[in-house]
């Protein structure tokens, strides 16, 4: 079997039987960075490519077809183009603040890949509070932006910085209300927990409403917190240009870019993980035959076919809705999606302990 | 921390601690003017308080130009005023020579100049449908607003012979007869259109973010409508009635049949659905004349020098921003001595200020994309 | 009631966003409603409307004869200076003195495609090419002398 996890395991008593436990660790520790920052990249490029195709095909365009067969070396081309770009600091930012803001973007979404299960016993760390971490990690973000808008000493940046602000902090709300009515029907706030309760069919299936209508709110809120159309009041370019990353430039400007694919990839990986089962293949039921042949399907590719088909859902959005006005946005969180996840959670809290899921 | 305060303070004039205001500069490089427009925002926060346009970025003296030419070339330039209905402002300049000249236009001339009004009206509001969408974040619509738009621009390219400044108009009639495909031509744009038209409402129109975007944002009263001078859609979308074709009849308006599309709300969405009917109202107005092209000359014979007599001339018409007037002060020679274009948005833009006040700034972008403002129309 | 209002306010808002995205689901599967043209790739298939107003050339026949008679009506029409019209004066073998044209100049970097000049020839010598590549590395390639070295006016052209 070629699985991720049978690597892994390879790696690891090759390692064990060649070096001392300390060693091991630390190489261990290494090749995991090294594989997150060669996942990163991957990502950045195939996920920009995905979005300009999708937009491409929705508005009636080809989309990028010239770099390469289909186009496919077309985001290469443009982290090229990037990474020979001037770094412009503008003469009246602050400094320092100007040029870590981006690097706390992307440590931001290094770290959020720790609990995510890729495929079958194939995780980095399986901590036990593996959900809240992520909640507790995701809003960091916001300070990068924050101090991005506040450095570029931009009125723009600083307009969209203090939008970003009030909305990441509000819609984190209705995220975390949202992962709580699965973390009720599980009992558990781990990974691979959450995993395995789905075993005999995903909580989008099992859960009836309540968890139809967490999933909702859960993707209209997770829309929200990365700043996506049609919430992306950040940079709403028609109104404020670029938003907070207006004064950057090459592969600073890059680095927000990339945080902020990595962030739509992350908070769909979660999304896959907690409503449709990680990796765990589609099954109803036990023990037939419909199940069997699920199981031959690789479990890493169970994960990623979930996790794009929900980023393919938020890049939809994208280019099918207007943006909304600052107030309308917090409105629809502090009077529709608070108080329809907080009634939710309830009823889902109602139906954990009187056992009426499947 | 202390160093950026003073920064933001310094950067922003006459801004003070107490009552938070700042101003910032949309534009003249911004990606909601569509152009070289330059606004002057004071705002408190994220609300309005004052909106200050700065014009002439785009200046090129037309009217001054236009005195140096002669009545038959002055006309191509005034398709570089409002481009998006550049054939309806050269109607205006050539109905105001042949009233002066008193020519009488043939009747196939006639009919061929109002289908093609109609054809660049409609070619006008889908641009202006697709960049409204766009300033409201939505870019899909855009591209959708473009196919029917590039098969207009198609039809005009067969005919005319170019696609955006056609100059097609000469006093007298039109350069060119309509060539043999156009009332095909014209008749697949139709069925085109009409099968796409609930595309609209799909994408755009119905939307509920659309819709809360739109309604009850830049509420202009018919009163404050007739006292800034505004014509066109944006009056109409008050209820008060000012559609030229329906008023001053010129060419055959009046022998057609069509309404005069009139909303009520005052607000940015009445002003939106102005011009989606008036769109289906242009379709009707083709449909009633593409099979009844009458046969004969599309041009008046005249002649090869023209002299308008002394005397001042005024025409008005409906282009799709509103009313454009033409003046010409002649002096008996072969270039006019004075020429004033009334522009329509000129006078839109002056109740920006008015209507944006308190408002966001996201409502701005949606307000100027309802207002409907073409930079160079502003500035000639 | 209150909550009935809130319920159908959802409701009707949802509703609404998935018409919109069942439209954009439609094109995003049909790729035939695509109308994107690869403009460089097609040039060989791309056919321009016969009016479409490229450049003002002047038609010669295969003797190298073109109608122009060198009366200045289309300097006199342009608005912009376009054309520049140096005559000359040939002797006819009778010994007469004709005149005819020098060099017809165009400055296609003045020219706005208004057609006045066309519209304003007697003798039709000139018309509107449907040429639209015109970009050059250098503006002087855009000022061009439209009669063919060597040309002669046609017969019967007067």
């Amino acid at each position: 079997m070629w699985s991720l996890s049978h690597i892994a395991n390879e790696i690891h008593t090759w390692l064990s039987n060649t070096f001392n436990p300390t060693w091991t660790q630390i190489i261990e520790m290494v090749l995991a960075g090294v594989a997150v920052i060669g996942l990163f990249a991957a990502l950045g490029l195939v996920l920009v490519l995905m979005e300009r195709r999708v937009a491409a095909w929705i508005q009636i365009r080809l989309g990028p077809n010239r770099v390469g067969p289909f186009g496919l070396l077309q985001s290469m081309a443009d982290t090229l183009k990037l990474i020979v770009k001037e770094g412009l600091t503008p003469d009246g930012a602050d400094k320092v603040m100007f040029n870590v803001a981006p690097f706390i973007a992307m440590i931001v979404a290094m770290l959020l890949m720790a609990p995510i299960a890729f495929a079958k016993d194939f995780q980095l760390w399986d901590l036990n509070i593996g959900v809240l971490f992520v909640t507790a990690i995701s809003s960091i973000m916001v300070i990068s932006i924050l101090m991005a808008g506040w450095s570029s000493n931009n009125k723009y940046s600083l307009m969209g910085a203090m939008r970003s602000g009030a909305q990441i902090v509000s819609y984190e709300l209705s995220a975390g209300l949202s992962i709580m009515t699965i973390v009720v029907l599980t009992g558990s706030l781990q990974v691979s927990d959450i995993i395995h309760s789905q075993a005999n069919g995903w909580w989008i299936f099992k859960g009836h409403v309540p968890v139809w209508i967490a999933f909702i709110t859960f993707i209209i809120a997770v829309t929200a917190e990365t700043n996506r159309a049609p919430f992306d009041l950040a940079e709403a370019e028609s109104e404020l240009t670029a938003g907070f990353h207006t004064e950057y430039s090459g592969m600073k400007f890059a680095l927000f870019f990339l945080a902020e694919y990595i962030n739509v990839f992350i908070v769909c990986a979660i999304g896959a993980t907690l409503f449709l089962g990680g990796w765990m293949p589609l099954h109803f039921g036990s023990g037939n035959a419909f199940n069997h042949a699920m199981d031959y399907i690789p479990s890493s590719i169970w994960f990623f076919g979930k996790t794009f088909l929900l980023i393919f859902l938020i890049m939809w959005f994208r280019w099918t809705f207007p943006r909304l006005r600052i107030d309308q946005l917090l409105n629809l969180e502090w009077k529709y999606l608070l108080p329809i996840s907080m009634v939710n959670l309830l009823v889902t809290t109602a139906m954990a302990i009187l056992g009426w899921h499947f | 921390m202390y160093r950026q305060t003073e920064i933001i303070k310094e950067a922003v004039p006459g801004s003070n601690g107490e009552t938070g205001e700042f101003t910032i500069n949309v534009g003249p490089q911004h990606p909601a003017t569509h152009g070289v427009l330059h606004l002057v925002i004071t705002l408190s926060g994220e609300t309005i308080k004052k909106v200050e346009p700065h014009l002439g970025y785009i200046h090129r003296s037309i009217e001054k130009m236009c005195e140096s030419l002669t009545y038959r070339q002055f006309i191509y330039v005034t398709s570089r005023m409002d481009y998006l209905s550049s054939h309806i402002n050269n109607h205006a300049c050539a109905l105001c020579v042949e009233k002066g000249m008193q020519i009488e236009v043939p009747p196939r001339a006639r009919v061929i100049r109002v289908l093609m009004d109609e054809l660049t009206r409609i070619a006008s509001h889908e641009l202006w449908w697709g960049a409204m969408a766009m300033d409201l974040g939505a870019f899909t619509p855009f591209f959708h607003a473009f196919r029917e738009r590039e098969s207009i621009n198609d039809i005009m390219e067969e005919t005319c012979g170019a696609r955006l400044t056609m100059n097609y108009m000469v006093p007298g009639g039109v350069m060119q007869d309509i060539h043999p495909n156009f009332q095909k031509r014209v008749k697949e744009f139709i069925r085109l259109y009409k099968r796409k038209i609930d595309e609209y409402d799909e994408l755009v129109t119905g939307n509920i973010i659309f819709q809360n975007r739109m309604k009850g944002v830049g509420v202009l009263t018919p009163e404050d409508a007739v006292s800034y001078g505004c014509s066109g859609p944006v009056t109409r979308g008050s209820g008060v009635s000012s559609d030229i074709r329906k008023l001053y009849p010129y060419e055959i308006y009046d022998k057609l049949e069509f309404d005069e599309v009139l909303e009520t709300g005052g607000d940015s969405f009445a002003r939106y659905l102005v011009r989606i009917r008036e769109m289906q109202q242009s379709i009707r107005i083709i449909e009633q004349l593409i099979d009844q092209i009458p046969e004969g000359d599309f041009q008046a014979k005249t002649k090869a020098v023209l002299k308008l007599p002394k005397g001042e001339f005024y025409t008005r018409v409906e282009t799709a921003r509103g009313e454009l007037g033409v003046y010409i002060v002649s002096e008996g020679g072969t270039t006019p001595y004075r020429i004033k274009f009334r522009s329509p948005g000129f006078s839109n833009l002056s109740v920006l200020d008015h209507i944006a006040r308190g408002s966001k700034i996201g409502d701005l972008v949606a307000m100027m994309g309802t207002l409907d403002l073409v930079i160079p129309d502003i500035d000639r | 009631m209150f909550i009935v209002k809130y319920i159908k306010d959802v409701w009707g808002a949802i509703a609404s966003l998935a018409t919109g995205m069942k439209r954009t689901l439609y094109y995003f599967t049909h790729h035939k409603e695509i109308i994107t043209q690869e403009y460089p790739d097609n040039r060989d298939s791309l056919v321009m409307a016969e009016r479409f107003k490229g450049e003002v050339v002047m038609p010669h026949d295969e003797k190298n004869e073109h109608r122009c008679t060198g009366c200045t009506a289309c300097e006199l029409a342009c608005p912009n200076g376009t054309i520049k019209v140096i005559t000359k004066f040939d002797i006819s073998p009778e010994g007469k003195k004709k005149k005819a044209i020098d060099k017809l100049v165009y400055h296609l970097e003045l020219c706005t495609m208004c057609n006045l000049c066309v519209e304003a020839c007697p003798s039709d010598a000139i018309k509107m090419a449907q040429t639209f590549e015109h970009s050059v590395y250098d503006r002087k390639q855009l000022t061009k002398i439209l009669n063919h070295p060597g040309s002669k006016i046609m017969e019967g052209v007067e």
